[in-house]
């Protein structure tokens, strides 16, 4: 396969980007789309110029390192994968390919491809956990029963990986899908009942200084997220959120 | 007399984990604040530990090369941890989970350590219940659970096949309510590059930001390195493209033993490599040998046939398959140890009989379970006379809904619909028993330097059994850790804050500016990767499945070549003093150029075979492994003198007293 790359390239958090065009050749279907990159960079090195960074680790779609606004879609065409597991066969000979960073304002981008998603991080930290202590000194796990359907629906929610796809998705920016995942998992757990309230209102705050915009329920980020989180697990921050209003 | 000192206490097996915390010093909270820790990895065991130190009072940095420490690589584990808590009421207790583990480990691994392990195991469940886990349920609510390779009995909780992320999100949901309350401070983005050592003492790190390239100093009183396995001196394996071996080596380096480097676990269940571009390989789960049967063809004219992509195997009718595990080892089949599966399909494919174009792979097949289960279904939901196709959609749902995602995962990279077609696996890289030496209490011999989880040697001898590295990371991290470091803390509470600008400090940020310098000086000619590459061949040639003593002399000798090639010639594009993937992975490679030679050399000291280390000139007619306990039970941690051929051996001479030592068999 014979492509065109247009890349986006930005040497820092300051200096101004701009896309850049990389003829690539020899391009086999079953190489992942990040696989196509390291061959353009092992070219670039081997020709003296500087290779395209972008972040990647587990390259199995779980770790959620891997980003990429790929043709203007987050992670790319394919749908419930990340880049890492986008092959290459999803293309073909002679197509051009934009490849961006994600782009929203809660997240700067760092070098070429690579954001800083740090905001995530923050959300969490500002209520994301059950406030018990890791002793040891709790009760036998099977004294908790948990309705197999709310453990299921739990796990579904807790299965995002923070990648930001469905920021990137929105056309605000809004992280209302990533922060009601987290939110979800607790809410739907007896573990998670007793700090509700706190939760949810801490953590909508923490979402709203980091920058993101606000929902609009148009559900493209449901469609982009690799991992398929639900838009019900926003319609359920918006009740923890209401009813924690009415509470407070 | 051996300089190790394993420090395993005095008393019964069952009751020396109580005894010791009773004994051990403790720290009073107050002075706990003037005491700070450094905790290198966040995965199970550094995130655990990171979060339960923090929780008692000390003040904790954690350091990650990830952008979070969600995404530590204990993420990927996927089929389950096992706890003893027997649940299923199928005989399990501390004791069956302790033996399976030791013989698991073929008797490579401590007593006393693994009693730990199998001891804490129920509480680990309990744990991270509490922390909102959502581990698989039945329908009455209460915990499910599945078997593994290697036991009798079903003793492992999973979450779907995501159950190593669900921990982590647990772990880092812990640590998250420390850095809320101040306790700890992440450094994500940031890589050890060195271990400071003052007084003898493990008393901080040297740090690079990855972001603006900065060096940076970091004093602690004591230093934890949870920092993983190091399988990627393979190149091509199942780790993360950034896991390495860096901070372990540089322990190493400073006076840390390395123990058994050449005890690495490949595992059976890996989708093939496709191809020379590949840069990863992806797992499925051994959760996945509870319903797949293994299989190549039973008659060479049809395996090739399949490899020239004349025949299908749903073609091949039930008598001309080989189930080698279950024809070979009739009381485990198809769940038989990670070591014993591995080398029974490199038998078969070497023998001519395997299935992808590059004849290494085997089957792995559902159709048997998906219409057992969908037989099961139909009767349970009144359908008596349900048609073969009813049968199996009802059954392709059953076996969705338990490994969806790692079908799903499978048909992305395949390409290939495993639902309608077997499997093809072939076994990789995946874990690395061997690690830092350390004692009872997880220091190194280094004094306040810890190893914890994969990063350490001490839990599963010469090969691990399923889902027990989640059950380690965690026990080393919530459990012993907590005690352990605080025992040694105790000396500490009238230190005060460790000064950065002391000489050690000095000197050793000077070897890590020099070692970048001289790396950015190389001549220029081939990439960090393509010396990546070329040791993970010699590594998977040599060293891999099966070894011998001339080929093991041969990788010695090409990997001192290799090393000496790449800091000549070696290729770092751009700034050093700026964000520069080419620069890490390069500073991760050197180390690995290092670590390989002394794997080889591991390898090649022991003469037997035993779990994942099989030296062909020890095995028996039948093709088993042939152990060799009168000379060689026992652990190698080998000192750092300069380079890999100049390491000393030092032994820890395993004792069985609970356990009577014996060949292992799973026929």
């Amino acid at each position: 396969m014979k492509l065109t790359l247009k890349i986006w390239r930005q040497d820092s958090a300051n200096s101004k980007g701009k896309m850049q065009t990389y003829p690539i050749d020899g391009i086999e279907g079953d190489m992942s789309f990040l696989e196509m990159l390291d061959v353009l960079n092992e070219g670039l090195i081997n020709k003296g110029e500087t290779p395209v960074e972008f972040d990647h680790d587990c390259r199995e779609g779980i770790c959620g390192s891997c980003s990429l606004q790929i043709n203007g879609e987050p992670h790319g065409p394919d749908r419930m994968v990340t880049t890492c597991q986008l092959h290459m066969r999803s293309f073909k000979d002679g197509d051009t390919i934009a490849i961006e960073p994600f782009r929203a304002k809660a997240f700067p981008v760092i070098k070429d491809l690579i954001v800083d998603r740090s905001a995530f991080d923050r959300i969490q930290q500002s209520g994301g956990y059950v406030s018990v202590n890791t002793s040891g000194n709790t009760l036998d796990a099977n004294a908790i029963p948990i309705n197999k359907q709310d453990a299921d629906s739990a796990f579904a929610a807790a299965a995002c990986i923070g990648c930001g796809a469905c920021v990137a998705a929105c056309k605000n920016a809004s992280a209302m899908l990533f922060t009601s995942a987290k939110v979800s998992q607790y809410a739907l757990l007896p573990q998670g009942q007793v700090e509700a309230t706190e939760r949810v209102e801490n953590m909508v705050r923490q979402m709203d200084l980091e920058g993101f915009g606000n929902c609009t329920n148009t559900g493209a980020c449901e469609i982009e997220c690799p991992k398929g989180i639900s838009l019900e697990n926003i319609a359920r921050l918006n009740r923890e959120f209401l009813s924690a209003n009415i509470k407070g | 007399m051996s300089v190790l000192d394993s420090k395993v206490p005095k008393g019964p097996l069952d009751q020396k984990w109580t005894a010791h915390k009773n004994k051990i010093n403790l720290v009073n909270p107050a002075n706990k604040r003037k005491i700070d820790v450094i905790v290198v990895g966040t995965g199970l065991a550094g995130g655990a530990a990171a979060a339960s130190l923090a929780e008692l009072g000390y003040n904790v940095k954690t350091f990650c090369y990830q952008d979070s420490p969600r995404r530590a690589h204990s993420i990927a584990a996927q089929g389950g941890i096992n706890a003893s808590k027997n649940y299923q009421g199928d005989g399990d207790s501390n004791y069956r989970l302790f033996y399976d583990t030791v013989k698991g480990g073929d008797y490579r691994s401590r007593e006393a350590n693994v009693y730990r392990l199998a001891e804490v195991s129920g509480n680990i469940i309990d744990q991270c219940v509490a922390q909102g886990v959502p581990f698989a349920r039945e329908y009455g609510g209460q915990l499910d659970n599945r078997s593994f390779g290697g036991v009798l009995v079903s003793r492992t909780f999973y979450a779907k096949g995501q159950t190593g992320q669900q921990l982590l999100l647990g772990a880092y949901s812990a640590m998250n309510r420390q850095i809320n309350r101040g306790k700890i401070t992440p450094y994500n983005r940031h890589e050890m590059l060195d271990l400071v050592l003052v007084g003898g003492k493990a008393r901080g790190i040297i740090a690079r930001d990855l972001v603006t390239g900065a060096i940076e100093r970091h004093s602690a009183h004591a230093v934890v390195l949870a920092s993983g396995g190091y399988g990627n001196v393979f190149f091509l394996s199942t780790n993360a493209m950034g896991s390495n071996v860096m901070a372990a080596w540089r322990a190493h380096r400073r006076g840390a033993y390395f123990a058994n480097p050449c005890f690495t676990q490949i595992h059976p269940t890996c989708i093939p490599v496709s191809g020379d571009h590949q840069s990863k390989l992806t797992l499925m789960s051994e959760s996945l040998r509870n319903d797949g049967r293994i299989w190549v063809p039973a008659k060479k004219e049809d395996a090739d046939a399949i490899r020239a992509g004349k025949l299908k195997p749903t073609q091949i009718v039930e008598a001309d398959r080989d189930y080698f595990l279950e024809r070979r080892y009739p009381a485990f089949g198809n769940l038989v140890p990670r070591d014993v599966a591995s080398r029974a399909a490199k038998e078969r494919c070497d023998a001519g009989f395997g299935v992808n174009k590059t004849g290494e792979a085997v089957y792995l097949d559902f159709d048997a379970a998906i219409m057992r289960y969908g037989k099961e279904k139909a009767l349970i939901s009144g359908q008596k006379d349900a048609s073969d196709i009813e049968v199996r959609v009802l059954g392709e749902a059953i076996i969705a809904a338990k490994y969806g995602n790692l079908f799903q995962m499978y048909e992305k990279i395949v390409d290939e619909n495993p639902y309608k077609t077997p499997m093809m696996i072939y076994p990789a890289v995946h874990y690395t028993m061997g690690g830092l030496w350390v004692d009872y209490n997880l220091q190194t011999t280094i004094p306040g330097c810890f190893a914890a989880g994969e990063a350490n040697f001490s839990d599963h001898g010469a090969n691990r059994l399923g889902a027990s590295a989640l059950m380690q990371g965690l026990a080393d991290g919530y459990f012993v850790l907590p005690s352990t470091v605080g025992d040694y803390l105790a000396d500490d509470i009238a230190t005060g804050t460790i000064p950065t600008d002391s000489p050690e400090f000095e000197a050793a940020e000077k070897e890590v500016t020099d070692r970048m310098a001289k790396m950015k000086a190389g001549k220029g000619l081939h990439s960090v990767d393509y010396y990546h590459k070329k040791l993970g061949k010699i590594m998977w040639n040599k060293c891999g499945m099966s070894r011998n003593e001339k080929e093991l002399n041969e990788a010695i000798e090409e990997i001192a070549a290799l090393r000496a090639d790449f800091w000549e010639n070696v290729k770092i594009p751009g700034d050093i003093n700026t964000k520069n993937q080419e620069l890490e992975k390069a500073g991760r490679v050197a180390d690995f150029l290092e670590l390989g030679e002394l794997f080889a050399k591991d390898a090649l000291t022991r003469n037997e075979s035993c779990g994942g280390h099989f030296r062909e000139e020890y095995q028996t007619p039948e093709g088993e492994a042939l152990r060799d306990d009168e000379n060689f039970k026992f652990v190698s941690a080998w000192e750092y003198k300069g380079a890999p051929k100049d390491a000393v051996l030092h032994k820890e001479e395993l004792v069985y007293e609970n356990i009577e030592v014996k060949t292992r068999s799973y026929k």
